[in-house]
């Protein structure tokens, strides 16, 4: 049962970088979404306080990932800060489940306290509290912090909203020319980075498993070749750079290799690549076209496509190499597989039709479930919970994201105001939520 | 030595004008490189009439003058209406050793972007084969793979898709 529920659009009001923010529309809610009172957190101090409203990033968050259904709130009756002036009965009443109150102190140096909590309405039990040290430019990053907390004791699951993705934004200059950037945004569309600038392709976005690199493909000099850049500090290096084909780099669970797609033998292969020592492994050798290579989370297979078997097929092979396996058989076309980060699916592209789409294959059932709806979706990642794959999807013949929820009934477009966006890569969870 | 140069300069001012006639996008630019150092020179040569007496790749009832090679949906094979095409460019090189060109390979947007990579590579090798086959040595030709990302049509039709599946001689 898929319903439209909800349809809200976020704007960066407090932009404070010059790329442009994505703009978040939530297409489809969940029905069945747990009911969450997320009250205003009140300022305690003078002036004008905070910057931005943390109440609401933490409703959006929560709206997003269609598990929560937060109350506007303009529904609520009353605004407890504290604790001690929650009156339960009241938000049984209004069906609330779970509510959150909270307010904002000042702290020295001119930073903020958050101090909130979070209840269980019915059992009229104190879930989690916190006091959160922040300032003016973490506010964002402290919600989301909050979000994931929330998330988290309820639902038992890590939170993701702290999380990054990586996406490859392209505009038209004039004279053919393009101009394509590489960008780095919080989950939220926030905050959006530029990594790489350049007027030749960029491709293929691969974070390394701490968050902190991202290995891509670039076109500059009018050759394909792999870089693996530092995210904060922009240093980047080349890695690959062989004749012919340097596509598809992925890295490996322990990042400590990449997994490749090189032609320099011929024909499009798949490669690992040690990063310490620079050697090379072959892992595949056959005439057709075999690319898009993706770990399993133990580190132990490779998974690709593969056109061995006359139309592109997932397969895998042992990390360190040995014998190739098929493992798609439904479908005519499936490509670009990666696994969940539980290991037991995996989302990849499906043609049906005319029409290529997000599939999710439970490994053990082998049952396949389309997850989008689009004609020409492609490059779907899953979320570090799983809770959620994020794609590029083409809208009125423009590239954009969205994301769905991996049961399927959550979907949200992610638009970019201007220009093309592509090829998203969600990142891992990072090591601490605060920003570097 | 210092004779052959002012042969060549009439013959190269009439490419820039029979080229800035047709238009082709790919003549063009390249011709105006080569023209530069005339306009440096300020020299100018009289366009000889009757004869054709230009850079043969400019002629527009040569088959040189095809530089994009169209290519089926998910195909690699040159069609047979293309055969002639590439391989007359492949005798060009062969008997021109100095000459260099790229070949560009292309698919239309449909399908993984990585994929496209391969299959615009395999296309562009395919075109590669059969200037060889003609006598076209290695080092005169380089081949990269763009996949679908620089399309010629940008929009998602059957028709674009059909103008974008090609493998592009840039010389």
């Amino acid at each position: 049962m898929r319903k439209l529920l909800i349809s809200v659009l976020l704007y960066l009001v407090h932009l404070q970088v010059a790329a442009a923010p994505l703009t978040i529309q939530i297409t489809e809610g969940a029905q069945g979404a747990l009911p969450i009172a997320v009250v205003p957190f009140a300022w305690q101090g003078g002036g004008s306080g905070p910057s931005q409203d943390i109440s609401e990033i933490i409703r959006a968050d929560l709206a997003r990932s269609g598990l929560f259904r937060p109350m506007p709130v303009r529904d609520m009756l009353a605004r407890p800060k504290d604790g001690k002036e929650v009156s339960f009965k009241d938000w049984r009443v209004l069906r609330m489940e779970n509510l959150v109150v909270g307010q904002v102190l000042p702290n020295r140096g001119g930073g903020y306290l958050v101090r909130f909590q979070l209840f269980d309405v019915f059992k009229q039990e104190q879930l989690a509290g916190y006091n959160v040290p922040t300032n003016e430019r973490d506010l964002r990053a402290t919600a989301h912090h909050i979000a994931d907390i929330i998330y988290e004791k309820i639902t038992g699951k890590r939170g993701a909203f702290s999380t990054k993705v990586a996406y490859v934004t392209s505009t038209n200059t004039g004279g053919g020319r393009q101009n394509v950037v590489l960008q780095v945004a919080d989950a939220d569309g926030h905050n959006p980075q530029t990594i790489v600038t350049s007027s030749e392709p960029l491709m293929s976005p691969s974070w390394s498993p701490d968050g902190r690199k991202l290995a891509y493909v670039s076109f500059e000099g009018k050759k394909a070749s792999i870089y693996v850049q530092g995210v904060y500090t922009g240093k980047r290096q080349k890695v690959a750079s062989y004749r012919g084909i340097n596509g598809a780099p992925s890295w490996s669970p322990d990042g400590k290799r990449l997994a490749l797609t090189l032609s320099k033998d011929g024909n499009p292969d798949i490669y690992v690549l040690d990063l310490q020592r620079r050697s090379l492994l072959r892992l595949t050798k056959h005439y057709g076209i075999d690319t898009e290579p993706a770990w399993s989370p133990d580190g132990r297979h490779v998974v690709f496509t593969s056109a061995r078997g006359g139309q592109p097929q997932i397969y895998r092979v042992p990390s360190f190499g040995g014998k190739v396996q098929r493992v798609t058989y439904k479908g005519k076309y499936n490509a670009r597989a990666s696994y969940s980060p539980d290991g037991k699916s995996m989302v990849m592209v499906n043609r049906k039709g005319g029409a290529f789409r997000v599939a999710l294959l439970d490994l053990k059932t082998k049952s396949m479930r389309i997850l989008s709806d689009g004609r020409l979706d492609e490059s779907p990642s899953f979320a570090p919970n799983g809770g959620m794959v994020i794609y590029a999807t083409k809208v009125r013949g423009k590239g954009e994201l969205a994301a769905v929820s991996v049961d399927g009934n959550v979907k949200q477009r992610l638009a970019l105001q201007a220009g093309d966006v592509r090829e998203p890569a969600w990142s891992p969870f990072s090591r601490s939520n605060q920003r570097n | 030595m210092k004779l052959k140069m002012v042969k060549l300069i009439p013959v190269l001012a009439t490419v820039i004008t029979l080229a800035g006639c047709a238009g082709g996008p790919f003549g063009g630019d390249k011709v105006e490189e080569e023209g530069a150092p005339i306009a440096e020179a300020g020299t100018a040569g009289a366009m000889e009439s009757g004869a054709w007496s230009g850079n043969p790749l400019d002629d527009p009832n040569s088959l040189l003058s095809t530089r994009v090679i169209y290519f089926g949906y998910d195909i690699s094979e040159i069609q047979a209406d293309y055969q002639d095409v590439v391989a007359a460019h492949g005798s060009y090189l062969a008997a021109n050793p100095e000459v260099r060109v790229t070949v560009e390979g292309h698919a239309d947007e449909r399908g993984s972007r990585e994929y496209n990579i391969a299959l615009g590579e395999r296309r562009a090798n395919a075109v590669k084969r059969l200037l060889l086959a003609q006598g076209a040595s290695e080092r005169q030709v380089t081949t990269i793979s763009y996949g679908e990302e620089r399309p010629a049509d940008i929009a998602s039709s059957e028709t674009s898709w059909a103008s974008n599946r090609r493998v592009e001689l840039a010389y």
